[in-house]
C-alpha cells in the first residue's frame, strides 16, 4: 500500500547475533544500571521524604483548610452575607446569620455575624471562590494546612470553633493568610503575568 | 569419635542450624533494603535502628495471622507440605564446611556439621527432596493456581538439577571426590600457587549459578510462585506462619546455595596467603601452632560468610534487575542450552585433565 505520509519505516526482523542469544551480556549490562542505583541510593541523599518527620513544602498558593479571619482588633469579620455559600459548586457552606448584642462590639465586627458557619470537609473541593466571594475578606484557604483524615463522617464537619483563628496572634497561621483583598489581588496579578 | 567430640560436633549442628535461620530471617530485611535501594526507595526503616527489628516484626505479624485452611484441603499434607520445604531447606546445610578445625589441647572440632565422603551427594538428594514440599504443599491446597505452582516447581527443579549435576561432575573429575571438605581443601595447597575452581571451570560455574536460581526458585526463575499468572503460585491458600515457613524455606535454600558455590568454585574457607599467615604467626608472632591454626581458622570462617553474603546479595540483585522468563523459554534454555553446554564442559575438562593442563590434584592433607 502507497503510504500516504511516507513516514513509515520498513523494519526488517534481524536474527539475534550470538552475544544477544547469549544473554549473559545484556544481563551485566542490566545488572550494571541496577548496581549505579544502588549507589545512589545508598550514598546520595534520596528523594524520599520520611513523612511523620519531615513533610513535603506547600506552594504558597496552596488551598488548604479553610479559616474565618478576625480583623486588627481581634473581632470576627464575616457577616453571615451568604456569597460563600452562594459561590461554593459544592454546596459545602452553611450558615446561620444572627444580629449584634450590645457589648458585643469587641467579639463582632458588623451588626450582622455568623451564629453557625458550618463547612463539609467531605463535599470541599478547595477550590477557593469561598475566598474570592467574600467582600469582607473573613473566609481564607491557609496555604499551610490540610483537613486531617478523621474516623467519621460528622467530624468532617468543621463549625465555627474550628474555623476561626484563634484570638492570640501568635497562635494565628503564619503563611498565605495575612493578605488583604488588595495584596491577594496583587498576587493573583503576578502569578498570571508569570 | 569421642564423647567429647561428639558433643562439640553437636554444638558446631546446633550453631549452623542457628546460623542459617538467622542469615534466613536477616534476608527478607536484606532483600527489602536491597531492592529498595536499586529502585532509589528507602526500604523498611521503622522497626528499630534502620529497620533491623523489620524481621521481628514480620515474625509477630506472621504468628499471629489466621490459620486458614481452604475447604476440601487434604489438612494433614496441607500442615505437612511447608513442614518439609523447611526441613529440606535446613538439612543440607549440615554438610557444609563452614571453616577448617579448630584444636584445643587434644580435642579437635571441625566448623562443620557432618563429614561424609559423599557430601555434594547428600546435597542434591536433600534439595531435590525439596520440590516435594512445595509440591504437596501446591497439591493438597485444592487450588488450581497452587496446583500449576507446584507442577512447575516439580518440573523446572527435574530439569535444573540435570544441568546443574553436569556442571558438578566437571569439579568432581578435577577433584575425585565428593566430600566438600576435600574439594575445599584442593583449592588451596599449602606452599603451592592454587587456583580456585572457578578459574579451572568458568563455564561450569556459569551453569550451575544458572541453575541454582532455578532450584532455589529466584528471579529469573520464580514461575511456580509467579504472582502475574498464578496468584501466588504454590502458596497462594497459605496463610500466617505455614506461608511464613515456605518464604523462610525460600531465603534458607538462597543461603545453602550460596554456601555450596562459594564452597565448591570460591575455595570455600581458604583465603589467600592463609598458610603463610599461619605460619608467620606461629613463628615470627611467637603463639603456638594450635593458636595460630584456631585464629586462621576463624578468619576462614570469616572468608567463607563473606562469599556467601556476596553471593545473596547477588541473588537479590539479580532478582530485582532480571524480568521472569517465560515458561517455555525456561525449559528450552534448561533442555537445549545449558544441558548440552553442560555435557560440551565435561568434554573439555576431560580433554584437558588428558593432556595435562589442568594439573593432577594432590591428595596433600
Amino acid at each position: 500500500m502507497q503510504s500516504l505520509s511516507n513516514r513509515a519505516k520498513k523494519l526488517e526482523k534481524k536474527p539475534m547475533t550470538l552475544a544477544e542469544r547469549a544473554y549473559l551480556p545484556a544481563i551485566f549490562q542490566g545488572l550494571t544500571i541496577t548496581m549505579q542505583h544502588f549507589f545512589r541510593a545508598a550514598t546520595k541523599k534520596q528523594i524520599t521524604i520520611r513523612y511523620p518527620e519531615e513533610t513535603r513544602p506547600f506552594s504558597p498558593v496552596f488551598r488548604g483548610l479553610h479559616v474565618l479571619k478576625r480583623d486588627e482588633q481581634g473581632r470576627e469579620r464575616c457577616t453571615a452575607c451568604g456569597l460563600c455559600a452562594v459561590a461554593c459548586p459544592a454546596e459545602a457552606i452553611t450558615m446561620v446569620a444572627g444580629e449584634r448584642k450590645k457589648g458585643e462590639q469587641n467579639l463582632y465586627r458588623e451588626e450582622k455575624y455568623a451564629v453557625s458557619y458550618e463547612i463539609n470537609m467531605l463535599r470541599c473541593i478547595f477550590c477557593g471562590l469561598c475566598e474570592e466571594a467574600c467582600p469582607k475578606a473573613a473566609v481564607y484557604l491557609q496555604a499551610d494546612k490540610m483537613a486531617p483524615p478523621r474516623y467519621e463522617r460528622d467530624e468532617f464537619i468543621y463549625g465555627k470553633d474550628r474555623l476561626v483563628e484563634p484570638v492570640a496572634p501568635d497562635n494565628r497561621s503564619k503563611r498565605g493568610i495575612q493578605l488583604t483583598p488588595e495584596q491577594a489581588e496583587k498576587l493573583r496579578g503576578q502569578m498570571q503575568s508569570a | 569419635m569421642s564423647l567429647e567430640s561428639l558433643g562439640w560436633q553437636g554444638l558446631v549442628i546446633l550453631v549452623v542450624f542457628g546460623v542459617s535461620l538467622l542469615i534466613a530471617t536477616y534476608c527478607t530485611y536484606a532483600e527489602r533494603v536491597i531492592a529498595a535501594f536499586l529502585q532509589d526507595r528507602v526500604g523498611p526503616d521503622r522497626a528499630g535502628p534502620f529497620g533491623l527489628a523489620q524481621p521481628l516484626a514480620d515474625a509477630v505479624k506472621l504468628f499471629t495471622k489466621e490459620e486458614f485452611f481452604p475447604s476440601g484441603a487434604n489438612k494433614a499434607l496441607f500442615i505437612f507440605g511447608p513442614c518439609l520445604a523447611m526441613i529440606t531447606a535446613l538439612m543440607s546445610s549440615a554438610v557444609i564446611p563452614f571453616g577448617s578445625f579448630l584444636k584445643f589441647g587434644t580435642t579437635i572440632v571441625h566448623l562443620q556439621g557432618i563429614e561424609i565422603n559423599v557430601g555434594m551427594l547428600y546435597v542434591f538428594g536433600i534439595v531435590s527432596l525439596g520440590v516435594y514440599g512445595i509440591m504437596i504443599g501446591g497439591w493438597a491446597s485444592n487450588n488450581k493456581f497452587s496446583l500449576l505452582g507446584a507442577i512447575r516447581a516439580a518440573s523446572q527443579n527435574i530439569s535444573y538439577e540435570l544441568a546443574m549435576g553436569l556442571a558438578l561432575i566437571a569439579v568432581l573429575m578435577m577433584s575425585g571426590s565428593l566430600s566438600l571438605r576435600d574439594i575445599t581443601l584442593q583449592q588451596s595447597v599449602p606452599g603451592e600457587w592454587q587456583f580456585w575452581n572457578i578459574v579451572k571451570q568458568p563455564l561450569g560455574f556459569i551453569i550451575f549459578i544458572v541453575c541454582a536460581f532455578a532450584e532455589t526458585n529466584r528471579t529469573p526463575f520464580d514461575l511456580p510462585e509467579c504472582e502475574t499468572e498464578l496468584v501466588g503460585g504454590y502458596h497462594t491458600e497459605y496463610s500466617s506462619m505455614k506461608m511464613g515457613l515456605y518464604l523462610f524455606a525460600e531465603y534458607v535454600n538462597v543461603f545453602v546455595a550460596s554456601a555450596v558455590m562459594s564452597v565448591i568454585y570460591f575455595g570455600g574457607f581458604n583465603f589467600p596467603f592463609q598458610y603463610e599467615l599461619r605460619g608467620w604467626l606461629s613463628s615470627s608472632q611467637g603463639l603456638s601452632l594450635d593458636a595460630a591454626q584456631n585464629i586462621v581458622a576463624i578468619l576462614g570462617v570469616v572468608s567463607v560468610f563473606a562469599k556467601i553474603f556476596a553471593f545473596i546479595f547477588f541473588f537479590m540483585w539479580v532478582r530485582w534487575t532480571l524480568p521472569r522468563f517465560r515458561y517455555d523459554q525456561l525449559m528450552r534454555l534448561g533442555w537445549t542450552i545449558l544441558i548440552p553446554l553442560a555435557i560440551f564442559n565435561i568434554l573439555l575438562t576431560g580433554g584437558l585433565i588428558t593432556t595435562g593442563i589442568i594439573p593432577e590434584i594432590k591428595h596433600w592433607w
